[in-house]
C-alpha cells in the first residue's frame, strides 16, 4: 500500500474531518478526565499543587495531540504500524539497561521532560501491529496454525520482556488486548477454549512452583496474590491497601461522604492516592453516585467503541478500534476490580483519572486513533 | 481511507486498499458479530463490578462508614496533674514542678547525630543519655518527640530558646515534674515516684489506662506509693484525629481530667527536720505523736537518701551506695524496722500482771541478780542484783527479775492480750506500703511458725521484751501515746485533703484499770526523774514539762558464757554490728500529757545513754514549739548555743541537692 496510489479518493478538508469526528466520545473522555482533576484536586487537600494543575495541563496537551493523530490519514497509521510495534519493542529493550526504577521494577525511561513508560506505548503499538497482520492475512488461513505463529510472538515477545521488569499486570494486559484482536479478527473458539486451558494450567503450574528452584513469580507477587485471597492474614502489612480501600469506599455509602470530605484519603490511609488508588477517594467522597457515574462513562466509551467499530467496514480500522476500546476497557476494569478486592493489587491505573503523564497522554493517542479510523471509515 | 462524498462504494476502490482480493461484505459481520460477544462479556463485567460497588457502598455502607471512624478518631488520654503533699504548716513536701527539658523531632532535625552535636554545644549530653535518644528516635516515628534533656536549669532552657533558629527539630518544653523540696527530710514518709514498670503493668488491681502514658510515673515508696490511686487523680480524654501514621490532625474534643486531691500531713517539718538532725550521726528512727488526735508530728529514719534523684532516674553508682551504706539509708526504720523493745515493753507486762491480779502492787521479788528456771539462769541486767523491789520500783530501775516472775506469773497469752490493746503486733491503719506489724508471739504462733512447744523460757524472755517480741518504733510511740491517755489512739499522717480536715477519730478507752495505768505511769515517771531512775540524766527540769519513759535496751546477739566469763560485754568493745540496739519510749508533760515519742538508735548501746536524750530532745521541740529554754536541761546538758541549723543530708548524691523552699 502506498499513499500515494494514484486511485485514492481526494482528501477531506481539515473541517470536514473535525466535523467527522466522534465527538460522542470526545465529551466522555473530558467527562472523564474532569472527574480525575476534582479527585486530585481533593486528594492534595483542597488544592491544584502538585497533582491536579499538572494534569489538566497534560490532558491539554493531550488532547491537541489527540486531535492531530485523528486529522492524519487512517492509511498512514496502517502503513505505520509494524514501525510503531518495533520502536515499542527497541523502548522495551532499552529500558532494560537505562530505565530507572519505580515501585520496584525497571518501568521508566526518561525522553526530555517526559518519564516514557515504554509498556504503555507497546499496550496500543501491538493492536496497531496486530490489525494490521489481519487486515493483510487473508479470511481462510486466520485459523491456520501457522498463521497463528506471527501474532502469538507479537504479543509473547513484549510480554515476556514486561514480565522480566517484572510487571505482571502490564504483562497480562498485552495478552488481552492481543487477544481481543485475534478473537475480533476471527481466530477459531477452539484456539480460545485451548488458550483457557492452558492459562488455567499455567496459573496452577506458577503457584505450585513457589519455593522450589524453579519459582517462576517474585516472593513479593505471591504475597500479593496470598493477601488478596485473605486479606485478613496481614491486615497491617499486605493486606492493609486492600482492607483500607474497602473501608474508604464501603464508607462513602449512597451519595458519599462530600467532596473533600473523605476521612480516609485526605489522612493518609489510603497507598498511591492520587494514582492507582484514586477510585477509592472517588468512591469515598461521592458514594454510589460517584463510582456508579464512573463506571457508566466508561461503559459508554465502551458502546461508542463498539458501535463505531461496527460502523467501519475498514477491516483494519476495525480492528484497531474495537481492540483500543477493549485495552481501554480492561484498564478500568482491572483498576476497579483491584481497588474493590476482586483481584490481586497488579499496578494498573485507572485510565484518563489516575495522576499519572505518560499513561495519560498514550491513552490519548490511543483515542487520537480511533477517531482517525471513525473519521476516515468507509 | 475514506469515501469521496456523493459516491456510491465501489468494491475495486476498496481492493486496492490493503485488503487486496478479498469481498468486503464478509469481514464486516465477522467483526461485527465477534464485537458483540465481546461488548456482551465487557458489559457482564461492568456489570458485576456494578453489583460489587452497590454491596460495597449501599448494602455494608454503614460497616464500612463505622470501620472508617474507627480509623480515624482516637482516644488520647491527658495525664492527670498529681495532687501535691505538705506538711501541716503548709510547707511543700511534695510538689509538682516545671522541669524544662529539650525535645527532638527527627522529621525536623534532619540528621539526627548532627542536632545532637549542634545541641551538645548548649548542653551537656553524655554519651549514655546520646545512645539512648538515637535508639528512641529509630524506634520512634519520625513526628513523635523525643526527649534529649531534661531537668534543665532555668539559664541552659533560656541559651537553647535564644538559640532555637539554629537548632531545627529541637523544641524547648516545660512539663511538670515530681519534686520533693525536703528532699531527705521526709524521704521515708513522702516517698518518691518513678517510670511505671511492666511490673507495676502487671498488677491485676490496678488497670488504669493512664498508666500507659508514655513518661507517666507513679509511686514507689512511701504515701506515694501507699496514696498513689488517690493522688492520681483521673486522667482526661481528648478524641483526636489522626492518620494512618498516628500523627495527629486535630483535637475534636476534650475532657479535662480531675487533678489528684492536695494532700495535707499532720508532719510537722520543723520537728522532722530536727528530728532527723539529732540523729543525724546514727542509723536509728524517732516518731513523735500529739497526743491530742494521734497526730504523727516527726517521723525520722536516719540516715536517709535523696529522694529527687530517683526521680530521675537514679545513675548506678548512686544507688550501689545507697545499697551498700551500712546504715541502710533505704530501710525506713520507723516502718519496717522491727526490733525486740527490750524493757520498753515492762510496762506491758506490769499491766498485765496488775489487770490480772497475779501480782499485787506492793508485793516485792527478790531479785539477786539471776533468775532460776530449771537448769537455766536468766540474768538481770545488773549483776549485782536489785534486792526487793516492788512494781514501782522495779519499773523504775527495769529489774529484769521481777518481770521473768510477773511474766511467769501472768502467762504469755495475756501479756500478748495486753500488747495487742497497746497497739503492739498489728499493723497501723495508715497509707504507708512499708509498715511492718511487729511481732507478739503467743502459743498458737510458736506451734504454727516454729513448730515446737511454747516454753516457759520464751515467756521469761517475752517478759522483759526478749526472744520473739519484735516492735516497730511507730508502734512503740503508739504503745507510749496510748499508756499515757489510756485511749485507744490511733497514728494519723492525712491531717487535710483538698483544704477539707480529715475526720478526727475517736479514740475509744482502753479499758484499763485507771488505778492501774497510774501505778505504770509513776513508773515511767520515776525511770526518768526519780534518783535511782535509768534515765534520770535525761530528764526535763522543768516543773511544768516533766517528762516520764522508759529505757530499753536489747540484744541483738546471745552473750556467750565464754564472753561473761571473759568480760567482754562492754558494748564499747564491740563491732557496731554486734552492740545492742538503744531505746527509749516517754511522753510528757507527766501530768498533763501532749507528746509521746519513741527513739531507736540501732547498736547504740544502752538506752539511757544513747536514746533517751534523743527523745528527750524531740519531746522538748515540741512542747516548747521552737528552741526550749535552757534552764530546762538538767545541769551540765543544755546545748551549746547556738544550735547549728539542721540541714539536709543526703547520704549519697552528686551535691545536687536541689534548693529548699521556704516561705
Amino acid at each position: 500500500m502506498s499513499l500515494t496510489d494514484p486511485n485514492r479518493a481526494a482528501p477531506l478538508s481539515i473541517t470536514a474531518k473535525l466535523l467527522r469526528m466522534n465527538w460522542a466520545l470526545v465529551l466522555l473522555i473530558t467527562a472523564i478526565a474532569a472527574l480525575g482533576f476534582m479527585m486530585l484536586y481533593s486528594v492534595a487537600g483542597g488544592d491544584a499543587e502538585p497533582w491536579a494543575r499538572r494534569q489538566m495541563n497534560r490532558f491539554g496537551v493531550g488532547v491537541i495531540l489527540m486531535t492531530i493523530v485523528a486529522l492524519i490519514d487512517i492509511r498512514f497509521w496502517k502503513w505505520a504500524s509494524p514501525f510503531a510495534y518495533l520502536g515499542a519493542l527497541v523502548l522495551l529493550v532499552a529500558v532494560e539497561f537505562v530505565g530507572e526504577t519505580g515501585m520496584g521494577a525497571q518501568r521508566w525511561i526518561r525522553l526530555g521532560p517526559l518519564n516514557l513508560q515504554p509498556s504503555e506505548v507497546m499496550k496500543i503499538a501491538l493492536v496497531l501491529a496486530l490489525a494490521r497482520y489481519y487486515a493483510w492475512l487473508e479470511r481462510d488461513r486466520i485459523s491456520r496454525p501457522l498463521w497463528l505463529v506471527p501474532p502469538l510472538a507479537l504479543i509473547g515477545l513484549p510480554a515476556a520482556l514486561v514480565l522480566k521488569q517484572p510487571d505482571l499486570g502490564t504483562a497480562l494486559m498485552l495478552c488481552l488486548g492481543g487477544g481481543v484482536v485475534m478473537f475480533l479478527a476471527g481466530v477459531s473458539w477452539w484456539y480460545f477454549g485451548t488458550a483457557a486451558a492452558l492459562g488455567a494450567g499455567l496459573v496452577w503450574a506458577v503457584m505450585t512452583s513457589r519455593g522450589t528452584e524453579w519459582q517462576v513469580l517474585k516472593d513479593y507477587q505471591y504475597s500479593r496474590i496470598e493477601t488478596f485471597l485473605d486479606p485478613s492474614r496481614d491486615p497491617l502489612g499486605a493486606g492493609y491497601h486492600i482492607t483500607q480501600s474497602k473501608i474508604a469506599m464501603g464508607s462513602g455509602g449512597l451519595t458519599g461522604r462530600g467532596f473533600m470530605q473523605g476521612t480516609q484519603s485526605r489522612l493518609n490511609f489510603l497507598p498511591e492516592k492520587h494514582t492507582d488508588f484514586i477510585f477509592t477517594t472517588l468512591s469515598e467522597e461521592f458514594g454510589a453516585v460517584g463510582s456508579m457515574s464512573l463506571l457508566a462513562l466508561y461503559t459508554l466509551v465502551l458502546i461508542f467503541g463498539f458501535a463505531s467499530m461496527v460502523s467501519n467496514r475498514d477491516r483494519y480500522g476495525a480492528l484497531v478500534t474495537g481492540g483500543l476500546t477493549a485495552t481501554f476497557f480492561f484498564f478500568w476494569a482491572v483498576n476497579m476490580a483491584m481497588v474493590m478486592g476482586l483481584i490481586p493489587i497488579v499496578g494498573v491505573p485507572l485510565p484518563l483519572v489516575s495522576y499519572g503523564g505518560s499513561a495519560m497522554l498514550v491513552l490519548l493517542m490511543a483515542f487520537g486513533l480511533m477517531q482517525s479510523a471513525h473519521i476516515h471509515r468507509r | 481511507m475514506s469515501r469521496p462524498r456523493g459516491e456510491a462504494p465501489r468494491n475495486g476502490m476498496r481492493i486496492r486498499f490493503g485488503d487486496r482480493a478479498r469481498p468486503d461484505r464478509a469481514e464486516g459481520p465477522g467483526v461485527t458479530r465477534r464485537g458483540l460477544v465481546l461488548l456482551g462479556a465487557q458489559l457482564l463485567v461492568a456489570g458485576g463490578l456494578a453489583w460489587r460497588m452497590r454491596q460495597f457502598q449501599i448494602v455494608e455502607g454503614e460497616h464500612y462508614r463505622l470501620l472508617a471512624e474507627e480509623n480515624r478518631i482516637n482516644m488520647r488520654l491527658i495525664a492527670p496533674t498529681r495532687g501535691q503533699i505538705f506538711d501541716r504548716k503548709n510547707q511543700p513536701l511534695a510538689i509538682n514542678q516545671q522541669n524544662f527539658r529539650v525535645v527532638m523531632i527527627r522529621e525536623q532535625a534532619g540528621d539526627p547525630e548532627a542536632a545532637l552535636d549542634r545541641l551538645g554545644r548548649i548542653v551537656e549530653i553524655s554519651p549514655r543519655a546520646r545512645e539512648r535518644v538515637l535508639d528512641e528516635i529509630r524506634s520512634k516515628s519520625a513526628f513523635v518527640p523525643v526527649v534529649v534533656a531534661e531537668h534543665l536549669d532555668w539559664d541552659t532552657f533560656a541559651k537553647i530558646n535564644v538559640n532555637a533558629p539554629a537548632l531545627p527539630g529541637i523544641l524547648p518544653e516545660v512539663g511538670l515534674s515530681r519534686h520533693y523540696p525536703a528532699g531527705p527530710e521526709t524521704a521515708h514518709v513522702v516517698g518518691y515516684v518513678g517510670r511505671v514498670t511492666q511490673k507495676d503493668l502487671d498488677q491485676a488491681d490496678d488497670q488504669d489506662p493512664v498508666l500507659q502514658i508514655p513518661e507517666f510515673q507513679i509511686g514507689k515508696r512511701g504515701l506515694e506509693r501507699g496514696l498513689e490511686r488517690k493522688l492520681r487523680g483521673q486522667a482526661g480524654t481528648r478524641r483526636i484525629e489522626v492518620n494512618a501514621l498516628g500523627r495527629v490532625i486535630r483535637e475534636l474534643d476534650r475532657v479535662e481530667g480531675q487533678p489528684g486531691p492536695d494532700l495535707h500531713l499532720t508532719l510537722d517539718l520543723a520537728l522532722q527536720d530536727y528530728a532527723n538532725w539529732r540523729l543525724r550521726e546514727e542509723s536509728g528512727a524517732a516518731v513523735l505523736l500529739d497526743l491530742r488526735h494521734g497526730d504523727v508530728l516527726a517521723m525520722a529514719s536516719t540516715p536517709s537518701f535523696e529522694p529527687n534523684l530517683f526521680v530521675r532516674g537514679i545513675s548506678g553508682p548512686d544507688y550501689k551506695a545507697l545499697l551498700e551504706h551500712e546504715y541502710r539509708p533505704l530501710h525506713n526504720k520507723w516502718a519496717s524496722g522491727m526490733y525486740p523493745p527490750g524493757s520498753t515493753f515492762k510496762m506491758v507486762v506490769a499491766l498485765a500482771a496488775l489487770e490480772d491480779g497475779v501480782i499485787a502492787p506492793e508485793e516485792t521479788v527478790f531479785c539477786n541478780g539471776g533468775y532460776e528456771l530449771g537448769n537455766r539462769r536468766f540474768h538481770c541486767w545488773r549483776r549485782g542484783g536489785h534486792g526487793h523491789v516492788a512494781q514501782r520500783a522495779a519499773l523504775e530501775q527495769s529489774c529484769d527479775v521481777y518481770f521473768y516472775e510477773a511474766a511467769k506469773r501472768v502467762g504469755i497469752e495475756r501479756i500478748a492480750a495486753m500488747a495487742q490493746r497497746l497497739g503492739l503486733g498489728q499493723r497501723a491503719d495508715m497509707p504507708l506500703p512499708e509498715l511492718k506489724g511487729g511481732l507478739i508471739p503467743d502459743k498458737a504462733w510458736k506451734s504454727r511458725n516454729r513448730e515446737e512447744p511454747w516454753l516457759v523460757g520464751d515467756t521469761l524472755n517475752a517478759g522483759i521484751g526478749q526472744g520473739f517480741v519484735l516492735a516497730t518504733p511507730l508502734q512503740l510511740a503508739v504503745m507510749t501515746a496510748r499508756l499515757a491517755t489510756g485511749r485507744a489512739l490511733e497514728p494519723r499522717l492525712i491531717l487535710a485533703r483538698d483544704g477539707r480536715p480529715a475526720p478526727v477519730p475517736e479514740a475509744a478507752p482502753l479499758g484499763i484499770a485507771e488505778a492501774h495505768l497510774a501505778l505504770v505511769r509513776r513508773g515511767m515517771f520515776d525511770v526518768v526523774n526519780s534518783r535511782r531512775g535509768t534515765a534520770r540524766r535525761a530528764r526535763i527540769d522543768d516543773k511544768a514539762n516533766r517528762m516520764a519513759g522508759k529505757t530499753g535496751t536489747s540484744q541483738v546477739r546471745n552473750i556467750t558464757k565464754a564472753e561473761r566469763a571473759l568480760g567482754v560485754f562492754r558494748n564499747e568493745d564491740l563491732p557496731w554490728r554486734r552492740r545492742d540496739h538503744a531505746l527509749f519510749v516517754g511522753y510528757a508533760p507527766y501530768e498533763d500529757p501532749r507528746f509521746a515519742v519513741a527513739v531507736v538508735v540501732e547498736h547504740g548501746g544502752g538506752g539511757s545513754k544513747a536514746a533517751a536524750p534523743v527523745a528527750r530532745d524531740i519531746l522538748m521541740r515540741g512542747l516548747w514549739g521552737g528552741e526550749p529554754p535552757l534552764t530546762a536541761y538538767p545541769p551540765g546538758q543544755a546545748p551549746e548555743r547556738p544550735v547549728p541549723t539542721p540541714q539536709p543530708r543526703p547520704v549519697s548524691g552528686d551535691g545536687n541537692t536541689p534548693p529548699r523552699i521556704r516561705t
